[in-house]
């Protein structure tokens, strides 16, 4: 089995977001970078185990970015893969990234292609579909169960108000989310042979974006909690039936 | 035109898609234009009812095969409707449903995508939508470029409005391709709120001590009509299922009325419910950080205080 698994920069879970360049611009300086956790700790993860089951699987990384996207795709290939791919264009739009994704991934043959749900930077959960569509091929989104036996895959996925399992056959792409796998944490062996993996650079092809961010917008400051003592809970619920109006 | 898609679960159109249906029949009406709906597969529902939104027009294929939501099949019938009706513009809910279908029409249909819009588009000039980014901390103004166009609303954001109408509901016909993907069982919950749906939520953390102190989450959520959540760290042990973890790795939500009881309130669990209109935080620790991000809030013993909110909440019900 050959698998692609799509690797996105975002900023730390608990990184400060501002904006600069009139709103234009993310404030990247002092920015603490990690892989997009849904494609780490679940889509990689679970590729890997893939692998660890049978050693003839072939692991590819793809992530879509300048340099500065190398010491991501670095890390990633500590946790496990055989070789990553490095798509030298800044991404603009959900479509023009799934655009270069897919032309990667039809060029390389793969049989699997791991995304996880979103990124936590612009929550679109767009990558995946799309790259399904442009590959012809079935998505099944938001996974939290993943199994592949003999080219037969049979997957669980949250569908509105519950779950269904489904199944179907490669070549096939899926998004994934938390149940698919469980995080690890790269040891001094992984990150050494890291360092030796093979990181292709890849040339975009050309696409125009169908969207563009014309500018951010920080949330208005919170007024401050009104606090109620603890032995007048009935003062709260006056509070949020007539000053709130929430019930 | 503005072709709105009316999503069903287990043959019932939920809340997602009136909202979806508000906005865009609010959406034609900025732009002097018509909407219409569609709606796939058979329903037990009485779609001409759906006029009371403000839709005149209801499309629906229906066909038996359209009845499990397969996203390749979805996308090619909703496409073939699209062109068909001269649509420029589709709406969606921000839903499940609309996450798995919204990015492949818009490669079918080559139409920009916004996901999750929060307000409706700023049409002055150009189009251009606002959406929640950096998982709830920031918001992005997104121009889309075509002139089709696809949007999706993110649940919550919008109240569907109501009044008096009946719509006219067309049988269509658009081939139905075989699906790829053979759905072998579906467990969706029954007469339960849904916890993306739902307008109020009680969610309760590691603070609560252990899975059998959930009654009073469970009492309280179920008085308003609300739904129970819980924090990442009670996923993790198993106190409650894994749909119910709120934040940065959970669900996202945004319902009017968030109680968070016994959680403190790290980053990545406000990632999960910061866009709630009210936040209310019942927590023993004054120090705890989610009272900074708070509306309401009690410093006292959550076994103290809740069986109080739910007498007083008893009151106010009768």
């Amino acid at each position: 089995m050959k698998i692609l698994v799509c690797i996105s920069k975002t900023p730390d879970t608990t990184a400060k977001i501002a904006f600069t360049d009139n709103n234009r611009k993310f404030a990247a300086d002092g920015v603490q970078w990690i892989i997009n956790p849904y494609d780490e700790w679940y889509a990689l993860v679970r590729a890997i185990e893939f692998k660890e089951k049978d050693p003839a699987t072939v692991l590819h990384l793809v992530t879509v970015g300048a340099a500065d996207a190398e010491p991501i795709i670095r890390k990633a290939l500590a946790l496990g893969g055989d070789e990553a791919i490095r798509i030298n264009t800044d991404s603009h739009d959900a479509y023009t990234i799934a655009s270069q994704i897919a032309a990667v991934a039809k060029e390389g043959g793969y049989d699997l292609v791991l995304t996880g749900k979103e990124t936590i930077d612009f929550n679109g959960a767009s990558i995946g579909g799309m790259v399904a569509e442009l590959l012809e091929l079935p998505y099944l989104s938001l996974a939290t169960k993943v199994d592949i036996e003999g080219g037969a895959v049979r997957v669980i996925r949250e569908i509105e108000g519950g779950e269904e399992t489904d199944s179907t056959s490669l070549p096939v792409v899926i998004s994934c989310q938390k149940g698919v796998a469980e995080q690890r944490i790269p040891n001094m062996k992984g990150i050494m042979g890291a360092r030796s993996k093979p990181l292709k650079v890849v040339e975009p092809v050309a696409v125009d974006s169908l969207t563009s961010i014309e500018k951010f917008e920080l949330p208005p400051a919170k007024a401050g909690v009104k606090l109620v003592p603890a032995d007048q809970p009935e003062e709260l619920v006056r509070l949020l039936h007539e000053e709130a109006k929430v019930f | 035109m503005v072709l709105i898609f009316i999503d069903q679960s287990e043959r019932k159109i939920k809340k997602t898609s009136f909202e979806a249906i508000t906005y865009g029949v609010k959406l034609a009406a900025q732009l002097n234009t018509t909407a219409a709906g569609l709606v796939l597969g058979q329903t037990d529902d009485d779609l001409s009812s759906l006029g009371k939104y403000g839709l005149t027009k209801i499309q629906q294929v229906d066909d038996a095969a359209l009845n499990d939501m397969d996203a390749q099949v979805y996308t090619t019938v909703i496409a073939e409707a699209f062109r068909n009706a001269g649509a420029d513009t589709l709406v969606m809910s921000a839903n499940l449903t609309g996450k798995a279908i919204a990015p492949r029409l818009s490669v079918r249909l080559k139409a920009g995508l916004v996901t999750g819009a929060v307000s409706l588009p700023d049409t002055g000039n150009g189009f251009v939508v606002k959406k929640a980014v950096f998982s709830g901390k920031a918001f992005a103004h997104v121009a889309v470029q075509t002139p089709q166009r696809i949007v999706t609303v993110s649940p919550n954001a919008i109240r569907a409005e109501s009044g008096s109408g009946e719509a006219q509901v067309e049988k269509i016909t658009v081939a139905v391709p075989a699906a790829k993907v053979k759905v072998e069982s579906r467990d969706v919950l029954k007469g339960e709120v849904s916890l993306a749906d739902a307008e109020i939520v009680v969610s309760g953390g590691r603070g609560l001590k252990g899975p059998e102190n959930w009654g009073m989450i469970e009492e309280l959520a179920k008085l308003l009509h609300g739904a129970t959540a819980c924090s990442r760290p009670v996923a993790d042990a198993h106190w409650r299922p894994h749909h119910e973890h709120v934040g940065q790795t959970g669900g996202a939500i945004a319902p009017n009325l968030y109680i968070a009881v016994g959680i403190s309130g790290a980053i990545q669990h406000l990632a999960g419910v910061n866009r709630s209109k009210t936040i209310v935080v019942i927590n023993k620790d004054p120090e705890a950080p989610f009272f900074k991000a708070a509306d309401y809030g009690i410093v006292g013993d959550a076994f103290e205080v809740m069986p109080k909110i739910i007498e007083a909440v008893k009151k106010l019900k009768q």
